[in-house]
């Protein structure tokens, strides 16, 4: 399968990486501004999504409902958020719309009016943005083992906390956009039905005459591992587990994904069959790799009805332990099949592939193309997966469980249950 | 892009959008049996055998089945409703014969004992799991309510009890009644060899045996109240409203999804300015359901407790006014721009050209091309849309809030 990726980096820094996908009628763009949660000073967790919220409430000559009727003339369906590096905005189309789209979100991201007096129902929303975590226990306890695993900076998440969201001014919305949205590392990635040059000078027109701005400083919170219970009075105790993994930048990536995969991958992936299959302890468990830019961690969760926790619990830490010992051969085969399946179903959604491209940017300040990644999948072998294992054993779990009880923890002749 | 279809001798139809340019083929199997078909006694059936499916075979064990799928790298799922039962699988088209092969014979299963004792207890963690998630059984609730003893009301998962209850035998018996081959449809859809799919269906599912299963269309004689659900460990109120809607197979349905959008859509709708620009609720929603023989209208909305009563009377409002003056012909030509972009979008992904074939065929409607769809919406009049409106106004509803609030009343 044929694939193109065509990039240029503007004078002042603004990255334009694209794919031609000339087989569809639709496109879409992922547009990651360089300013995320992590930013976030501590006494105003929750900024960055309050800004990502104010600049769609009055932009250019839009107010906040002129805005949303412009895209939804354009048919553009849209969303944004903030994550943890960057703020998101992206949206996707029939493929003639890409340009006026893009010019949107050029009064988005360059020219928020930041109204006062929409800063009060802009307030009420990021309000509901916490409170819609509130009673999503599986993520609660995803969230947490996040934030014990990674330190209260990394593993943040980006609704902040009802006393920071309710002291944040429009002062401090201001200086963060100041600083933050800024053209030096902000990455506009677009696939679909489009024509490179044109698409090249019209996000030149839109962004090139925008100057840099200094890096801004961070300050990073360190981890604090450990085994910790949430008591909430539920059906099912929520578990969920964190421990080191490899980020998507290191050479090592593709050796700890092919083990997870192995451990989570498909129907036939050791939890879910000595879980759920044999055993019948869950509806849900899984494990996934989660990346930064400079580390990752593998997080596992299972959801169980509170009688059967302890066992859960324990076989899942059994099977992350034995996966140390080694792959086999026909998981192997399952998996670089799998992988490859997945990879060219993602090139029917031009969504999926501008997200992509916007990621791999960011992390790599590339994109490994379609051939790239099959070579190094297949190039994965039981040897080197194995290898890496013996080296980097799942060890040093992070543990949260969410429900009336908390569990205990046994592996490895270590024993133990939260503080 | 070709339309094909076939027919076998037991009924089974095989309908199929061959584009030879998609990357990837889809599969499915359609059976028109659901949460509707059950008795009380039974109740969760369906769902539970969605799940012995995969359990295995005369031919495969579970394992096998599961390391199948794997080794074709095949995206696989199904999923039961209140009418249908689907079972789909996505593949590269290198792997079309070895996936119609398993799928066929996944629709002849063992239902071994020890299988079902284990996948008994997995049934029962996902009904925990959603006992565990927002609205917290409240959508079984208000479809109970709502439908009365109409069996659009019986709860698709079913519960602990009728779900422990269950026995192979019995479920062999349902099975008997419902999978039929004149009850089911293959659909396919992507980089498809029709001829190739044909002989390999005939070989596979040509000896199942053919009789007739029925299903009663009556429609529902729906209820109108308001219920409260008590959860007091809930952090946020949940607002559930079923309101009359048009069936599968009426004209009219198409003006009502237009018409749900404006002003329900999760952007740009009237819903959308009143509570969400405003922060006043967390989500709400709205969404037509149609059923064959009857329909429902959904309105969500989740907010903060302390919100919730006047958010219910500003909602009552909202319908009230909007059906007095009729949406706007600017509100309409937004809606249609919205929705002409999300028909390209959705069609450009084979597996779901598979569903809307598959399901066309489940609500017994002719097939219409991605073409034929988008005009049928851009066809639709400002008149056709208020008519919908008037035809089922949505403010004469069943309610149920639930929560840790229960002092709600219904609006005045």
């Amino acid at each position: 399968m044929e694939q193109q990726i065509l990039h240029h980096t503007y004078d002042n820094g603004l990255t334009l990486v694209a794919q031609p996908m000339p087989w569809l009628e639709s496109a879409a763009f992922s547009i990651a501004v360089p300013g995320g949660c992590r930013f976030d000073p501590q006494q105003q967790l929750g900024v960055a999504n309050f800004v990502c919220e104010m600049v769609q409430r009055g932009c250019g000559a839009y107010n906040s409902r002129e805005y949303i009727e412009a895209l939804e003339s354009l048919g553009v369906d849209y969303s944004s958020s903030a994550s943890l590096y960057n703020t998101n905005f992206s949206g996707a189309m029939q493929a003639a719309q890409l340009n006026d789209a893009l010019a949107v979100y050029a009064d988005v991201i360059r020219r928020p009016t930041f109204p006062e007096d929409q800063l009060e129902d802009g307030r009420m929303v990021c309000f509901q943005d916490i409170a819609a975590l509130r009673d999503d226990l599986a993520q609660r306890a995803l969230q947490k083992v996040r934030m014990n695993f990674y330190g209260s900076t990394d593993g943040r998440s980006c609704e902040g906390l009802l006393e920071t969201v309710e002291s944040i001014t429009l002062d401090n919305i201001r200086q963060f956009y100041a600083t933050h949205y800024r053209p030096n590392g902000l990455i506009i990635a677009c696939a679909g039905k489009l024509d490179w040059a044109s698409l090249k000078s019209h996000v030149g027109r839109l962004f090139d005459d925008w100057e840099p701005k200094p890096e801004p400083a961070i300050e990073l919170v360190p981890a604090a591992h450990g085994i910790d219970h949430i008591a909430h009075d539920s059906e099912q105790t929520h578990i969920a587990i964190a421990f080191p993994g490899v980020a998507y930048s290191h050479e090592d990536y593709y050796l700890n994904r092919g083990a997870i995969g192995v451990l989570s991958g498909g129907m036939s992936s050791r939890l879910f069959t000595e879980v759920r299959e044999k055993r019948g302890l869950c509806y849900t468990v899984f494990a996934s790799c989660n990346t930064l830019k400079d580390k990752g961690a593998v997080l596992c969760y299972a959801g169980t009805t509170n009688e059967r926790a302890q066992e859960t619990l324990d076989v899942i830490i059994e099977e992350l332990q034995k996966l140390a010992g080694g792959i086999h051969e026909d998981e192997l085969r399952r998996l670089k099949v799998q992988i490859r399946s997945g990879m060219v179903m993602q090139q029917e959604s031009c969504r999926g592939r501008a997200g992509s491209i916007a990621g791999d940017w960011f992390h790599l300040g590339r994109v490994r193309t379609l051939d790239e990644v099959n070579e190094k999948i297949n190039g994965l072998t039981i040897e080197s997966i194995n290898e890496y294992l013996a080296d980097n054993p799942p060890c040093d779990f992070d543990i949260v469980t969410l429900g009336p009880q908390p569990l205990e923890f046994k592996a490895n002749g270590i024993s133990a249950t939260p503080a | 892009m070709e339309y094909l279809q076939h027919r076998l001798d037991n009924g089974l139809e095989v309908l199929v959008e061959c584009n030879p340019q998609a990357y990837t083929s889809a599969f499915g199997f359609f059976v028109r049996t659901g949460a509707r078909d059950e008795t009380q006694e039974v109740g969760g059936v369906s769902h539970f055998l969605e799940h012995m499916v995969f359990k295995g075979t005369p031919n495969r064990s579970a394992a096998q089945v599961n390391l199948e799928l794997d080794e074709m790298g095949s995206s696989s799922n199904a999923r039961t409703g209140e009418e249908s039962t689907i079972y789909h699988a996505s593949v590269l088209p290198e792997f079309q014969t070895p996936v119609v092969d398993l799928l066929s014979d996944l629709m002849r299963p063992s239902l071994r004992k020890e299988d079902f004792e284990t996948e008994k207890q997995v049934i029962i963690e996902e009904i925990k799991m959603y006992d565990d998630q927002p609205p917290y059984g409240g959508y079984e609730r208000i479809m109970a309510e709502f439908f009365g003893d109409h069996p659009l009301g019986h709860s698709v998962l079913g519960t602990v009890e009728t779900v422990s209850a269950l026995t192979p035998e019995g479920m062999l018996d349902y099975f008997e009644q419902r999978y039929c081959p004149s009850n089911i449809c293959f659909a396919g859809a992507g980089n498809v060899d029709f001829e190739k799919l044909v002989e390999d269906l005939e070989r596979c599912c040509g000896h199942w045996k053919k009789f007739a299963p029925g299903r009663s269309k009556a429609k529902a004689e729906y209820r109108k109240g308001f219920v409260s659900m008590h959860k007091p460990n809930s952090h946020q109120q949940y607002i559930l409203q079923l309101a009359e809607g048009p069936s599968s197979e009426e004209e009219i349905r198409y003006a009502t999804s237009v018409m749900s959008a404006i002003i329900g859509d999760d952007s740009g709708s009237r819903l959308y300015w009143e509570f969400l620009d405003s922060g006043l609720a967390e989500s709400a929603g709205m969404g037509a359901y149609d059923y064959q023989g009857s329909g429902s209208i959904m309105t969500y909305i989740c907010c903060a407790p302390e919100e919730a009563q006047s958010n219910l009377e500003r909602l009552t409002r909202l319908q009230r006014q909007v059906r007095e003056e009729g949406i706007t012909q600017k509100e309409l030509d937004l809606a249609k721009r919205k929705i002409e972009s999300h028909i390209v979008l959705a069609s450009e992904r084979t597996n779901n050209r598979m569903f809307s074939i598959g399901s066309q065929w489940l609500c017994e409607q002719p097939y219409k091309t991605v073409a034929e769809i988008a005009a049928t919406y851009e066809s639709l009049t400002l008149d056709q849309i208020n008519e919908a409106l008037n035809a089922y106004p949505l403010d004469e509803n069943m309610t149920l809030v639930v929560g840790p609030r229960d002092d709600l009343a219904p609006a005045p």
